[in-house]
Protein backbone atom coordinates (compact mmCIF):
# COMPACT_ATOMS: atom_id res chain seq x y z
CA UNK A 1 0.00 0.00 0.00
CA UNK A 2 0.79 3.69 -0.42
CA UNK A 3 3.39 3.91 -3.86
CA UNK A 4 2.98 7.24 -4.21
CA UNK A 5 3.81 8.52 -8.45
CA UNK A 6 3.82 11.77 -9.30
CA UNK A 7 3.57 11.69 -13.12
CA UNK A 8 4.21 15.15 -15.91
CA UNK A 9 3.49 16.98 -12.89
CA UNK A 10 3.39 20.84 -14.56
CA UNK A 11 2.45 23.93 -12.92
CA UNK A 12 1.79 27.80 -14.54
CA UNK A 13 0.58 30.88 -12.56
CA UNK A 14 -1.23 33.31 -14.42
CA UNK A 15 0.45 36.49 -13.40
CA UNK A 16 -1.85 39.37 -13.14
CA UNK A 17 0.15 41.81 -12.00
CA UNK A 18 1.81 42.03 -15.38
CA UNK A 19 -1.70 42.24 -16.94
CA UNK A 20 -2.31 45.78 -15.79
CA UNK A 21 1.45 47.20 -16.30
CA UNK A 22 1.47 46.13 -19.86
CA UNK A 23 -0.60 48.68 -22.17
CA UNK A 24 0.92 47.09 -25.24
CA UNK A 25 -1.02 44.44 -25.00
CA UNK A 26 -4.42 45.28 -23.23
CA UNK A 27 -6.02 41.68 -24.68
CA UNK A 28 -3.94 39.08 -22.97
CA UNK A 29 -4.97 37.29 -19.77
CA UNK A 30 -1.31 37.63 -18.21
CA UNK A 31 1.24 36.21 -18.90
CA UNK A 32 1.73 32.97 -18.04
CA UNK A 33 4.51 31.76 -15.50
CA UNK A 34 5.78 28.06 -15.69
CA UNK A 35 7.06 27.21 -12.10
CA UNK A 36 7.05 23.55 -12.51
CA UNK A 37 8.04 21.38 -15.95
CA UNK A 38 6.85 17.51 -16.02
CA UNK A 39 8.03 16.50 -12.59
CA UNK A 40 8.12 12.80 -12.43
CA UNK A 41 9.22 10.99 -9.61
CA UNK A 42 8.05 7.65 -7.38
CA UNK A 43 8.42 6.91 -3.97
CA UNK A 44 7.96 3.70 -1.97
CA UNK A 45 5.11 3.87 1.10
CA UNK A 46 7.50 4.43 4.44
CA UNK A 47 10.45 6.50 1.87
CA UNK A 48 11.44 9.49 4.19
CA UNK A 49 11.76 11.62 0.66
CA UNK A 50 14.27 15.13 1.15
CA UNK A 51 13.63 17.18 -1.22
CA UNK A 52 16.44 20.28 -2.28
CA UNK A 53 15.79 23.56 -4.72
CA UNK A 54 17.05 26.94 -4.76
CA UNK A 55 14.15 29.18 -3.05
CA UNK A 56 11.58 29.86 -5.07
CA UNK A 57 11.95 27.14 -7.52
CA UNK A 58 8.83 26.09 -6.57
CA UNK A 59 9.28 23.49 -3.74
CA UNK A 60 6.20 24.33 -2.20
CA UNK A 61 4.31 25.05 -5.07
CA UNK A 62 5.15 20.75 -5.46
CA UNK A 63 4.15 20.25 -2.00
CA UNK A 64 0.43 22.13 -2.30
CA UNK A 65 -0.29 20.22 -5.19
CA UNK A 66 0.40 16.74 -3.24
CA UNK A 67 -1.29 18.27 -0.62
CA UNK A 68 -4.27 19.03 -3.04
CA UNK A 69 -4.29 22.76 -1.71
CA UNK A 70 -3.86 23.47 -5.47
CA UNK A 71 -4.47 21.74 -8.69
CA UNK A 72 -1.64 21.13 -11.59
CA UNK A 73 -1.94 22.41 -14.41
CA UNK A 74 -1.09 19.10 -16.10
CA UNK A 75 0.10 15.35 -14.57
CA UNK A 76 -1.27 14.47 -11.50
CA UNK A 77 -0.48 12.59 -7.83
CA UNK A 78 -1.18 8.77 -7.67
CA UNK A 79 -0.85 6.99 -4.30
CA UNK A 80 -1.28 3.08 -5.62
CA UNK A 81 -4.44 4.12 -8.18
CA UNK A 82 -6.31 6.83 -6.37
CA UNK A 83 -5.55 9.88 -7.67
CA UNK A 84 -4.60 12.72 -5.21
CA UNK A 85 -6.69 15.82 -5.59
CA UNK A 86 -8.37 17.61 -2.58
CA UNK A 87 -6.89 17.65 0.85
CA UNK A 88 -7.44 14.70 3.68
CA UNK A 89 -6.35 13.59 6.49
CA UNK A 90 -4.72 10.95 5.37
CA UNK A 91 -1.93 13.42 4.21
CA UNK A 92 -1.19 16.16 6.69
CA UNK A 93 0.69 19.23 5.36
CA UNK A 94 3.34 20.66 7.99
CA UNK A 95 3.56 24.64 7.51
CA UNK A 96 6.60 26.55 6.54
CA UNK A 97 5.36 29.17 9.08
CA UNK A 98 3.57 28.01 12.09
CA UNK A 99 0.37 26.42 11.01
CA UNK A 100 -0.63 25.98 14.42
CA UNK A 101 -4.10 27.91 15.27
CA UNK A 102 -3.56 30.23 17.92
CA UNK A 103 -6.74 30.65 19.01
CA UNK A 104 -6.50 26.78 20.54
CA UNK A 105 -4.00 25.18 23.47
CA UNK A 106 -1.48 22.76 22.14
CA UNK A 107 -3.99 19.68 23.28
CA UNK A 108 -6.76 21.32 21.35
CA UNK A 109 -5.06 21.67 18.23
CA UNK A 110 -3.81 18.03 18.36
CA UNK A 111 -7.28 16.98 18.91
CA UNK A 112 -8.07 18.65 15.47
CA UNK A 113 -7.67 15.54 13.40
CA UNK A 114 -8.96 13.16 16.17
CA UNK A 115 -12.40 14.94 16.97
CA UNK A 116 -14.67 13.08 15.97
CA UNK A 117 -13.38 9.61 18.16
CA UNK A 118 -15.95 9.02 19.81
CA UNK A 119 -14.54 7.66 23.00
CA UNK A 120 -13.67 11.06 24.95
CA UNK A 121 -11.58 9.00 27.59
CA UNK A 122 -9.79 6.87 24.44
CA UNK A 123 -9.40 10.46 22.47
CA UNK A 124 -7.65 11.96 25.73
CA UNK A 125 -5.72 9.49 26.25
CA UNK A 126 -4.39 9.46 22.51
CA UNK A 127 -3.78 13.26 23.03
CA UNK A 128 -1.92 13.02 25.84
CA UNK A 129 0.62 10.46 24.19
CA UNK A 130 1.18 12.49 21.20
CA UNK A 131 2.23 15.46 23.49
CA UNK A 132 4.20 13.68 25.25
CA UNK A 133 5.89 12.03 22.77
CA UNK A 134 7.06 15.33 21.14
CA UNK A 135 8.23 16.10 24.76
CA UNK A 136 5.32 18.88 25.68
CA UNK A 137 4.08 17.50 28.64
CA UNK A 138 3.30 20.58 30.81
CA UNK A 139 2.30 22.70 28.09
CA UNK A 140 -1.43 21.08 27.12
CA UNK A 141 -3.07 23.86 28.13
CA UNK A 142 -0.86 26.58 26.44
CA UNK A 143 -1.60 28.29 23.79
CA UNK A 144 0.84 28.91 20.55
CA UNK A 145 2.40 32.83 21.50
CA UNK A 146 3.21 30.90 24.88
CA UNK A 147 5.65 28.65 23.31
CA UNK A 148 9.08 29.16 21.87
CA UNK A 149 9.04 28.40 17.54
CA UNK A 150 10.60 24.49 18.66
CA UNK A 151 7.64 23.70 20.63
CA UNK A 152 5.74 25.17 18.26
CA UNK A 153 7.04 23.15 15.08
CA UNK A 154 7.06 20.05 17.85
CA UNK A 155 2.99 20.63 18.50
CA UNK A 156 2.51 20.87 14.75
CA UNK A 157 4.28 17.45 14.39
CA UNK A 158 2.03 16.16 17.34
CA UNK A 159 -0.60 17.14 15.48
CA UNK A 160 0.24 15.55 12.45
CA UNK A 161 1.16 12.35 14.06
CA UNK A 162 -1.97 12.25 16.01
CA UNK A 163 -4.28 11.51 12.86
CA UNK A 164 -2.73 8.95 11.84
CA UNK A 165 -2.04 9.96 8.32
CA UNK A 166 -0.55 7.93 5.45
CA UNK A 167 1.91 10.44 4.74
CA UNK A 168 3.41 13.94 6.14
CA UNK A 169 3.98 16.71 3.95
CA UNK A 170 6.48 19.19 5.67
CA UNK A 171 7.71 22.18 4.04
CA UNK A 172 10.92 23.95 5.50
CA UNK A 173 9.92 22.34 9.07
CA UNK A 174 13.20 23.73 10.71
CA UNK A 175 12.98 27.32 9.25
CA UNK A 176 13.38 29.75 11.76
CA UNK A 177 14.71 27.55 14.41
CA UNK A 178 18.45 28.16 16.49
CA UNK A 179 20.94 25.77 15.35
CA UNK A 180 21.14 23.50 18.69
CA UNK A 181 16.84 23.09 18.43
CA UNK A 182 17.07 22.67 14.57
CA UNK A 183 19.69 19.65 15.40
CA UNK A 184 17.33 18.49 17.86
CA UNK A 185 14.22 18.13 15.90
CA UNK A 186 16.42 16.92 13.12
CA UNK A 187 16.87 13.68 15.06
CA UNK A 188 13.60 13.78 16.19
CA UNK A 189 11.87 13.35 12.93
CA UNK A 190 14.71 10.94 12.39
CA UNK A 191 13.98 8.76 15.13
CA UNK A 192 9.95 9.21 14.71
CA UNK A 193 10.23 8.38 10.69
CA UNK A 194 12.17 4.95 12.55
CA UNK A 195 9.77 4.73 15.07
CA UNK A 196 6.13 4.90 12.84
CA UNK A 197 7.49 4.58 9.26
CA UNK A 198 5.43 6.85 7.53
CA UNK A 199 5.72 8.52 4.06
CA UNK A 200 7.30 11.87 4.85
CA UNK A 201 8.18 14.30 2.10
CA UNK A 202 10.04 17.11 3.32
CA UNK A 203 11.35 20.37 1.70
CA UNK A 204 14.47 21.79 3.28
CA UNK A 205 17.08 24.66 2.48
CA UNK A 206 19.70 22.83 4.13
CA UNK A 207 21.53 20.11 2.38
CA UNK A 208 22.66 18.66 5.34
CA UNK A 209 19.59 18.20 6.43
CA UNK A 210 18.39 16.46 3.29
CA UNK A 211 21.77 13.81 3.35
CA UNK A 212 21.61 12.58 6.74
CA UNK A 213 17.49 12.75 6.92
CA UNK A 214 16.39 11.07 3.77
CA UNK A 215 15.88 7.80 2.35
CA UNK A 216 15.42 9.94 -0.90
CA UNK A 217 17.23 12.61 -1.79
CA UNK A 218 15.42 14.96 -4.61
CA UNK A 219 17.30 18.14 -6.02
CA UNK A 220 14.74 20.18 -8.35
CA UNK A 221 16.03 23.08 -10.11
CA UNK A 222 16.07 25.36 -13.33
CA UNK A 223 13.48 27.87 -14.00
CA UNK A 224 10.62 26.18 -14.45
CA UNK A 225 11.74 23.22 -12.50
CA UNK A 226 12.81 20.01 -13.19
CA UNK A 227 14.02 16.85 -11.46
CA UNK A 228 18.05 17.38 -11.06
CA UNK A 229 18.56 14.75 -8.60
CA UNK A 230 16.88 11.59 -7.50
CA UNK A 231 19.40 9.56 -5.38
CA UNK A 232 18.59 6.47 -2.99
CA UNK A 233 20.59 7.27 0.45
CA UNK A 234 21.28 3.81 1.72
CA UNK A 235 23.29 4.78 4.60
CA UNK A 236 22.77 3.55 8.25
CA UNK A 237 21.51 6.48 11.00
CA UNK A 238 22.89 8.32 12.56
CA UNK A 239 24.78 9.51 9.74
CA UNK A 240 28.28 11.24 9.29
CA UNK A 241 29.89 12.56 6.60
CA UNK A 242 33.42 11.62 7.64
CA UNK A 243 32.13 8.10 8.34
CA UNK A 244 30.73 7.85 4.79
CA UNK A 245 33.05 8.64 2.56
CA UNK A 246 30.31 8.39 -0.19
CA UNK A 247 27.68 10.59 1.40
CA UNK A 248 30.53 13.30 1.92
CA UNK A 249 31.08 13.19 -1.81
CA UNK A 250 27.73 13.10 -2.29
CA UNK A 251 27.00 16.21 -0.11
CA UNK A 252 30.02 17.85 -2.51
CA UNK A 253 27.70 17.12 -5.62
CA UNK A 254 24.78 18.44 -4.55
CA UNK A 255 26.36 21.74 -3.22
CA UNK A 256 28.28 22.31 -6.71
CA UNK A 257 24.87 21.70 -8.18
CA UNK A 258 23.25 23.91 -6.09
CA UNK A 259 25.65 26.30 -7.56
CA UNK A 260 27.75 26.86 -4.00
CA UNK A 261 31.68 25.56 -4.52
CA UNK A 262 32.63 27.73 -1.46
CA UNK A 263 31.32 25.93 1.51
CA UNK A 264 32.58 22.38 0.41
CA UNK B 1 4.70 52.54 41.32
CA UNK B 2 5.92 55.84 42.67
CA UNK B 3 5.49 57.80 39.41
CA UNK B 4 1.82 56.63 38.53
CA UNK B 5 0.70 57.61 41.75
CA UNK B 6 2.16 61.26 40.86
CA UNK B 7 0.21 60.89 37.89
CA UNK B 8 -2.70 60.33 39.65
CA UNK B 9 -2.73 63.23 41.73
CA UNK B 10 -1.53 65.79 39.05
CA UNK B 11 -4.47 64.67 37.04
CA UNK B 12 -6.52 64.86 39.91
CA UNK B 13 -4.38 69.08 40.43
CA UNK B 14 -5.31 69.91 36.82
CA UNK B 15 -9.13 68.59 37.64
CA UNK B 16 -9.38 70.77 40.25
CA UNK B 17 -7.80 73.98 38.47
CA UNK B 18 -10.37 73.34 35.73
CA UNK B 19 -13.04 73.24 38.13
CA UNK B 20 -12.19 76.32 40.05
CA UNK B 21 -11.14 78.37 36.54
CA UNK B 22 -15.13 77.35 35.73
CA UNK B 23 -16.18 78.72 38.34
CA UNK B 24 -14.77 82.13 38.21
CA UNK B 25 -15.28 82.55 35.12
CA UNK B 26 -18.76 81.49 35.58
CA UNK B 27 -18.90 84.22 38.56
CA UNK B 28 -17.04 86.88 36.04
CA UNK B 29 -18.31 86.26 32.94
CA UNK B 30 -21.52 88.53 33.33
CA UNK B 31 -23.86 86.37 32.32
CA UNK B 32 -27.15 85.03 34.89
CA UNK B 33 -26.40 82.11 36.32
CA UNK B 34 -28.96 80.47 34.64
CA UNK B 35 -27.63 80.82 31.38
CA UNK B 36 -23.89 80.21 32.24
CA UNK B 37 -24.04 78.21 35.75
CA UNK B 38 -20.57 77.45 37.87
CA UNK B 39 -19.76 73.71 38.93
CA UNK B 40 -21.52 74.37 42.22
CA UNK B 41 -25.09 75.57 40.65
CA UNK B 42 -24.40 72.18 38.44
CA UNK B 43 -23.79 69.89 41.50
CA UNK B 44 -26.91 71.62 42.85
CA UNK B 45 -28.79 70.83 39.69
CA UNK B 46 -27.23 67.28 40.03
CA UNK B 47 -28.71 66.95 43.56
CA UNK B 48 -31.80 67.49 42.87
CA UNK B 49 -32.14 65.62 39.69
CA UNK B 50 -30.76 62.56 41.47
CA UNK B 51 -32.94 62.92 44.24
CA UNK B 52 -36.30 62.68 42.63
CA UNK B 53 -35.24 60.56 40.35
CA UNK B 54 -35.51 62.36 36.78
CA UNK B 55 -31.73 61.69 36.07
CA UNK B 56 -32.03 58.19 36.91
CA UNK B 57 -35.24 57.52 34.69
CA UNK B 58 -33.60 58.98 31.67
CA UNK B 59 -30.42 57.36 31.92
CA UNK B 60 -31.83 54.27 32.12
CA UNK B 61 -34.38 55.07 29.23
CA UNK B 62 -31.06 55.90 26.75
CA UNK B 63 -28.96 52.71 28.00
CA UNK B 64 -32.23 50.89 26.73
CA UNK B 65 -32.72 52.48 22.91
CA UNK B 66 -28.75 52.32 23.03
CA UNK B 67 -28.58 48.55 24.34
CA UNK B 68 -31.57 47.51 21.94
CA UNK B 69 -30.21 49.18 18.93
CA UNK B 70 -26.97 47.86 19.41
CA UNK B 71 -28.05 44.22 19.72
CA UNK B 72 -29.89 43.90 16.61
CA UNK B 73 -26.71 45.46 15.16
CA UNK B 74 -24.37 43.06 16.40
CA UNK B 75 -27.00 39.65 16.22
CA UNK B 76 -27.54 40.89 12.12
CA UNK B 77 -24.61 42.67 11.29
CA UNK B 78 -21.92 40.34 12.20
CA UNK B 79 -23.37 37.47 10.51
CA UNK B 80 -24.04 39.01 7.27
CA UNK B 81 -20.01 40.68 7.35
CA UNK B 82 -18.84 36.73 7.95
CA UNK B 83 -21.26 35.56 5.24
CA UNK B 84 -19.72 38.67 2.96
CA UNK B 85 -16.43 37.73 3.89
CA UNK B 86 -16.38 34.21 3.06
CA UNK B 87 -18.60 34.21 -0.14
CA UNK B 88 -17.82 36.54 -2.95
CA UNK B 89 -21.26 36.09 -4.76
CA UNK B 90 -22.89 37.68 -1.48
CA UNK B 91 -20.14 40.40 -1.43
CA UNK B 92 -21.24 41.27 -5.30
CA UNK B 93 -25.16 41.32 -3.90
CA UNK B 94 -25.18 43.14 -1.13
CA UNK B 95 -22.12 45.10 -1.15
CA UNK B 96 -22.98 47.89 -3.86
CA UNK B 97 -25.73 48.48 -1.28
CA UNK B 98 -24.18 48.55 1.73
CA UNK B 99 -21.47 51.15 0.49
CA UNK B 100 -24.30 53.16 -0.75
CA UNK B 101 -26.04 53.55 2.37
CA UNK B 102 -23.27 53.74 4.72
CA UNK B 103 -21.84 57.13 4.19
CA UNK B 104 -25.81 58.58 4.70
CA UNK B 105 -25.90 60.06 8.30
CA UNK B 106 -28.43 58.58 10.58
CA UNK B 107 -29.82 61.44 11.47
CA UNK B 108 -30.93 62.10 8.22
CA UNK B 109 -33.23 59.06 8.41
CA UNK B 110 -34.83 60.81 11.69
CA UNK B 111 -38.03 62.09 8.95
CA UNK B 112 -38.41 58.54 7.40
CA UNK B 113 -37.60 56.99 11.24
CA UNK B 114 -40.66 59.01 12.90
CA UNK B 115 -42.68 58.48 9.90
CA UNK B 116 -42.58 54.32 9.50
CA UNK B 117 -42.05 54.05 13.48
CA UNK B 118 -44.02 56.99 15.22
CA UNK B 119 -43.40 58.34 18.92
CA UNK B 120 -41.85 56.52 21.06
CA UNK B 121 -38.54 53.87 21.35
CA UNK B 122 -38.54 52.30 17.86
CA UNK B 123 -37.66 55.49 15.53
CA UNK B 124 -34.30 56.02 18.46
CA UNK B 125 -33.71 52.33 18.14
CA UNK B 126 -34.14 52.33 14.74
CA UNK B 127 -31.37 55.07 14.09
CA UNK B 128 -28.91 53.36 16.64
CA UNK B 129 -29.53 50.11 14.78
CA UNK B 130 -29.05 52.72 11.62
CA UNK B 131 -25.36 53.97 13.22
CA UNK B 132 -23.86 50.71 14.46
CA UNK B 133 -25.14 48.40 11.55
CA UNK B 134 -23.07 49.52 8.84
CA UNK B 135 -19.67 50.04 10.45
CA UNK B 136 -20.16 46.23 12.11
CA UNK B 137 -20.99 44.71 9.14
CA UNK B 138 -17.75 46.49 6.69
CA UNK B 139 -15.67 46.08 9.70
CA UNK B 140 -16.30 42.47 10.12
CA UNK B 141 -16.25 41.72 6.14
CA UNK B 142 -12.86 43.05 6.12
CA UNK B 143 -11.88 41.44 9.49
CA UNK B 144 -13.12 37.87 7.50
CA UNK B 145 -10.45 38.81 4.36
CA UNK B 146 -7.81 39.19 6.04
CA UNK B 147 -7.61 35.84 7.79
CA UNK B 148 -4.69 34.27 7.50
CA UNK B 149 -5.02 31.50 4.51
CA UNK B 150 -3.18 28.98 6.12
CA UNK B 151 -5.71 28.79 8.65
CA UNK B 152 -8.13 27.80 5.73
CA UNK B 153 -5.55 25.13 4.67
CA UNK B 154 -5.40 23.97 7.81
CA UNK B 155 -9.63 23.45 8.20
CA UNK B 156 -9.21 21.55 4.45
CA UNK B 157 -6.84 19.24 5.62
CA UNK B 158 -8.20 18.11 8.32
CA UNK B 159 -11.56 17.63 6.63
CA UNK B 160 -13.54 20.56 8.20
CA UNK B 161 -16.98 20.62 7.63
CA UNK B 162 -18.48 24.39 6.47
CA UNK B 163 -20.06 24.96 9.80
CA UNK B 164 -16.59 23.84 11.61
CA UNK B 165 -14.52 26.06 9.26
CA UNK B 166 -16.64 28.92 10.41
CA UNK B 167 -17.41 28.33 13.99
CA UNK B 168 -13.55 27.02 14.97
CA UNK B 169 -11.97 29.56 12.31
CA UNK B 170 -13.59 32.32 11.00
CA UNK B 171 -14.97 33.50 14.31
CA UNK B 172 -12.31 33.04 16.78
CA UNK B 173 -9.87 34.45 13.93
CA UNK B 174 -12.04 37.34 13.97
CA UNK B 175 -12.98 37.95 17.54
CA UNK B 176 -10.28 40.33 18.19
CA UNK B 177 -10.63 42.81 15.92
CA UNK B 178 -14.46 42.59 15.46
CA UNK B 179 -14.13 43.26 19.66
CA UNK B 180 -12.49 46.81 18.63
CA UNK B 181 -15.08 47.31 16.05
CA UNK B 182 -17.76 47.12 18.78
CA UNK B 183 -15.75 50.01 21.12
CA UNK B 184 -15.55 52.15 18.18
CA UNK B 185 -19.43 51.44 17.18
CA UNK B 186 -20.99 51.71 20.55
CA UNK B 187 -19.39 55.01 20.89
CA UNK B 188 -20.94 56.11 17.99
CA UNK B 189 -23.99 54.59 19.22
CA UNK B 190 -24.40 56.61 22.16
CA UNK B 191 -23.54 59.56 20.33
CA UNK B 192 -26.34 59.24 17.96
CA UNK B 193 -28.66 58.38 20.50
CA UNK B 194 -28.53 61.81 22.29
CA UNK B 195 -29.45 63.34 18.67
CA UNK B 196 -32.12 61.11 18.39
CA UNK B 197 -33.90 61.81 21.74
CA UNK B 198 -33.97 65.19 20.94
CA UNK B 199 -36.63 64.76 18.60
CA UNK B 200 -38.97 61.95 18.62
CA UNK B 201 -39.41 60.78 22.37
CA UNK B 202 -40.18 62.20 25.64
CA UNK B 203 -37.52 60.81 27.95
CA UNK B 204 -33.56 59.99 27.44
CA UNK B 205 -30.85 62.17 28.32
CA UNK B 206 -31.50 63.76 25.08
CA UNK B 207 -34.87 64.62 25.83
CA UNK B 208 -33.55 65.92 29.51
CA UNK B 209 -31.05 68.28 27.94
CA UNK B 210 -33.63 69.66 25.07
CA UNK B 211 -36.54 69.85 28.02
CA UNK B 212 -33.92 71.78 30.11
CA UNK B 213 -33.33 74.07 27.76
CA UNK B 214 -36.56 75.32 26.71
CA UNK B 215 -37.51 75.97 30.58
CA UNK B 216 -33.87 77.92 30.92
CA UNK B 217 -32.17 75.27 33.31
CA UNK B 218 -28.85 75.54 31.98
CA UNK B 219 -27.34 73.97 35.00
CA UNK B 220 -29.06 71.18 34.47
CA UNK B 221 -28.33 70.88 30.34
CA UNK B 222 -25.29 70.81 32.11
CA UNK B 223 -25.73 67.92 34.21
CA UNK B 224 -27.32 65.82 31.55
CA UNK B 225 -24.07 66.33 29.47
CA UNK B 226 -22.01 64.96 32.10
CA UNK B 227 -23.90 61.91 32.40
CA UNK B 228 -23.87 61.45 29.17
CA UNK B 229 -19.74 61.87 29.12
CA UNK B 230 -19.61 59.63 32.06
CA UNK B 231 -21.58 56.61 31.04
CA UNK B 232 -20.15 57.04 27.51
CA UNK B 233 -16.84 56.70 29.41
CA UNK B 234 -18.25 53.32 31.26
CA UNK B 235 -19.35 51.85 27.77
CA UNK B 236 -15.57 51.96 26.26
CA UNK B 237 -14.38 50.68 29.63
CA UNK B 238 -16.58 47.49 29.47
CA UNK B 239 -15.87 47.53 25.33
CA UNK B 240 -12.14 47.72 26.85
CA UNK B 241 -12.34 44.48 29.28
CA UNK B 242 -14.65 42.75 26.95
CA UNK B 243 -11.46 43.03 24.47
CA UNK B 244 -9.02 40.78 27.23
CA UNK B 245 -11.11 38.34 27.62
CA UNK B 246 -9.27 35.11 26.42
CA UNK B 247 -10.57 34.33 23.25
CA UNK B 248 -9.24 37.63 22.30
CA UNK B 249 -5.93 37.44 24.05
CA UNK B 250 -4.21 35.39 21.00
CA UNK B 251 -3.54 38.14 18.76
CA UNK B 252 -1.93 41.11 20.90
CA UNK B 253 -0.49 38.34 23.43
CA UNK B 254 1.06 36.76 19.98
CA UNK B 255 2.08 40.30 18.82
CA UNK B 256 4.18 40.97 21.59
CA UNK B 257 5.90 37.92 21.67
CA UNK B 258 6.43 37.51 18.24
N1 LIG C 1 -0.20 31.99 -6.09
C1 LIG C 1 0.82 32.29 -6.91
N2 LIG C 1 0.63 33.11 -7.97
C2 LIG C 1 1.65 33.41 -8.79
N3 LIG C 1 2.90 32.95 -8.65
C3 LIG C 1 3.16 32.14 -7.62
C4 LIG C 1 2.15 31.77 -6.69
N4 LIG C 1 2.69 30.96 -5.76
C5 LIG C 1 3.99 30.82 -6.09
N5 LIG C 1 4.28 31.54 -7.20
C6 LIG C 1 5.59 31.60 -7.86
O1 LIG C 1 6.07 30.28 -8.00
C7 LIG C 1 7.47 30.24 -7.74
C8 LIG C 1 7.76 29.14 -6.77
O2 LIG C 1 7.23 29.47 -5.49
P1 LIG C 1 7.38 28.50 -4.24
O3 LIG C 1 6.79 29.17 -3.07
O4 LIG C 1 6.87 27.17 -4.63
O5 LIG C 1 8.97 28.44 -4.10
P2 LIG C 1 9.85 27.63 -3.03
O6 LIG C 1 10.74 26.74 -3.78
O7 LIG C 1 9.00 27.02 -1.99
O8 LIG C 1 10.69 28.82 -2.40
P3 LIG C 1 11.25 28.97 -0.90
O9 LIG C 1 12.36 28.00 -0.79
O10 LIG C 1 11.74 30.38 -0.86
O11 LIG C 1 10.13 28.71 0.03
C9 LIG C 1 7.88 31.60 -7.27
O12 LIG C 1 8.59 32.23 -8.32
C10 LIG C 1 6.60 32.34 -7.01
O13 LIG C 1 6.72 33.66 -7.42
MG1 LIG D 1 8.64 27.40 0.11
Amino acid sequence: MGQIRIENLSKEYVDRRRQKRSPTSPKTHGRRVRVLDGIHLEFDAGEMVCILGPSGCGKSTMLRIIAGFEQPTAGAVWVDDRRLNRPSPDHIFVFQHSGLLPWMTVSQNVELGIRHMEDEKEKAALIQEFVEMVELEGFENHYPYQLSGGMQRRAELARALAVNPEMMIMDEPFSGLDFLTHMKMREEVVNMHQLIGKTILLVTHDIDDALIMGDRVVVLGGRPANVKLDQRLDFSHPRNFEKDEELGRLREEVFLMLGVSYAV
Amino acid sequence: MRSSKNNWILSSLSFLLLLILWELSAKFSGWNEHVFPGPLQVLKGMMELSSDGTLFRHSVASLYRVTAGFYLAVVLGIPLGILMGRWSWMRMIVNPMIQFLRPISPLAWIPLAMLWFGIGDKPAIFLIFLSSFFPLVVSTTVAVGSINPVFFQVARNFNFSRWETISRIVVPAITPSVITALRITITIAWLVVVAAEMIAVQSGLGYLILDSRNALRMDYVMDGMIIIGFIGLLLDGFMRKLGHIEAALWRTMGRRVG
